[in-house]
């Protein structure tokens, strides 16, 4: 497997949270707990960074992600930048590798890559220089480890714990890298009863072996929730003829009042963004008092910073 | 080896009244962990001072980054005042080449512009790599550079220094 780690044990790269020991996913934690004052100083910064420079390698668009990674890196006195490689070279055919080696070629420390093809984030990984660090930002529909994490540490932050939390995610599992980091994440750390909720055409088979419960009835499968993770649902999985209709898959599966009043009354509801409304979430959930969604945002930042921060550094002692 | 150095409690104490007749009533004592803090908290005490008692950890700002990595157990820094025009009394442990004070300064200074920092330090050792002298001191020592001066705490709470 590890690409991702030193032969000591260190993060050498995060490409997924399949495969991280637990140790390491608590010390991602930890480290981002500490990051969290930053935010709240007179000076936004800390020097940890300084001369190091970052590329946002975005060949996919994104705005939240590639914000949240950008103001990390800039919290870390790191130069960041910004290339969207849809606009960029890549329409003139540039090769990934050829685009990697002249970035590197500018003295590049780390990579921060999103893509929409599955293993893209490896493929580099396997291919810098060993001075350079690669962290996913999503790749297909395989993993998007930053964003798994900041949902543990949302949880966590909430729930104190995971050890006793029933958690349930909803929606579009099929196509979704996030609800797959989730996944490892959640079994990771421990967490007994993980649900994944959805229409037979939006889970994927054999999910259960990834060790969670299924459910095709979202009021069964909310029932005593800790907590409720929506996902997107991707306006363009409408067309393949999965789904009837946006107003169909509301009923069912999108997330009221009503349907939440189900889960524990201190249930917190967690959502990736960018949100539908009225399909997958209600405004009235989406903006309740039981929604997380913004704080999951401000979170990211502290994690991608103690991220960024623990492969930037050398050996710890 | 372990040798026996003066106990931590009297030098504490002893630190402190050098420092009584010279404070202002407004400072601001500011420890750095992990013993700055143990010490910072007992003049806390001695001192007498009405306003809460703030600790750094430096972890972020230290120059060894590149080299040793992030501490595993970075603790939050937690000033709970605005150091903008106050007068600071930063506190550690033990002195030694000065880079653990300058880290110190530089996250000051990333909260706000303090009115002057005084610098408190349990024991001196010597080996000093940049131009920091501490204004007060609990004791002065040359101790050679392959040995190490260290202050821990029992469960009780007691603090006892060692040379190793």
């Amino acid at each position: 497997m590890n690409l991702q780690l030193t032969e000591d044990g260190r993060l050498r790269h995060l490409l997924t949270l399949d495969g991280l020991p637990r140790a390491i996913l608590t010390q991602i934690l930890d480290t981002a707990e500490s990051f969290m004052d930053v935010g709240e100083r007179e000076v936004k910064k800390v020097p940890l960074l300084r001369g190091k420079s970052i590329f946002n390698l975005f060949f996919e668009p994104s705005t939240r992600t590639r914000t949240t990674f950008e103001i990390a890196a800039k919290r870390l006195s790191a130069d960041v930048v910004n290339l969207n490689i849809a606009t960029s070279s890549q329409t003139k055919g540039e090769a990934i590798l050829d685009t990697v080696d002249n970035l590197a070629a500018m003295h590049a420390d780390m990579f921060i890559v999103r893509h929409s093809q599955s293993g893209a984030a490896h493929f580099i990984a396997r291919h810098v220089a060993p001075h350079i660090s690669v962290i996913n930002a999503g790749d297909g529909r395989h993993a998007h480890p930053t964003q798994g994490l900041l949902d543990m540490f949302t949880i966590r932050r909430y729930k104190g714990a995971f050890h006793n939390l029933t958690v349930a995610i909803v929606g579009d599992v099929l196509h979704s890298r996030v609800a797959r980091s989730q996944i490892h994440a959640l079994t990771t750390l421990g967490v007994p009863e993980v649900r994944v909720i959805g229409p037979k055409t939006l889970l994927p088979t054999g999910v259960e072996q990834m060790g969670v419960k299924v459910f095709h009835d979202m009021e069964a499968g909310l029932r005593g929730c800790d907590v409720v993770i929506m996902l997107r649902l991707q306006n363009e999985r409408m067309k393949g003829a999965r789904l009837p209709s946006a107003q169909e898959y509301f009923k069912f599966f999108g997330l009221t009042p009503e349907k939440l009043a189900l889960a524990k009354p201190d249930a917190i509801v967690m959502h990736p963004g960018p949100m539908n409304r009225g399909v997958e979430i209600s405004s009235e959930v989406a903006d309740g008092p039981q929604s997380v969604i913004l704080p999951q945002v401000t979170y990211g930042i502290a994690v991608r910073m103690a991220v960024m921060a623990m492969l930037a550094g050398g050996s710890t002692v | 080896m372990h040798a026996s150095l003066p106990d931590a409690n009297t030098l504490i104490a002893r630190l402190a009244e050098a420092i009584a007749p010279t404070l202002a009533p407004d400072t601001l004592i500011v420890g750095i962990h992990t013993g700055g803090v143990w010490v910072a908290e007992r003049l806390h005490v001695l001192l007498g001072c009405k306003l809460p008692l703030g600790t750094l950890d430096i972890s972020f700002y230290r120059d060894d980054f590149s080299r040793i990595g992030l501490h595993p157990q970075v603790k939050p820094s937690n000033l709970p005042f605005d150091l903008e025009g106050r007068d600071i009394l930063l506190v550690d442990d033990v002195l030694h080449t000065g880079r653990t004070v300058r880290a110190a300064m530089n996250e000051l200074f990333d909260y706000g512009r303090p009115a002057s920092i005084r610098l408190a330090v349990l024991v001196d050792r010597g080996g000093h790599e940049l131009p920091i002298r501490p204004d007060f001191t609990g004791l002065d020592l040359d101790v050679p550079a392959h040995q190490n001066v260290n202050l821990s705490r029992l469960d009780d709470g007691h603090l006892t220094l060692t040379l190793a």
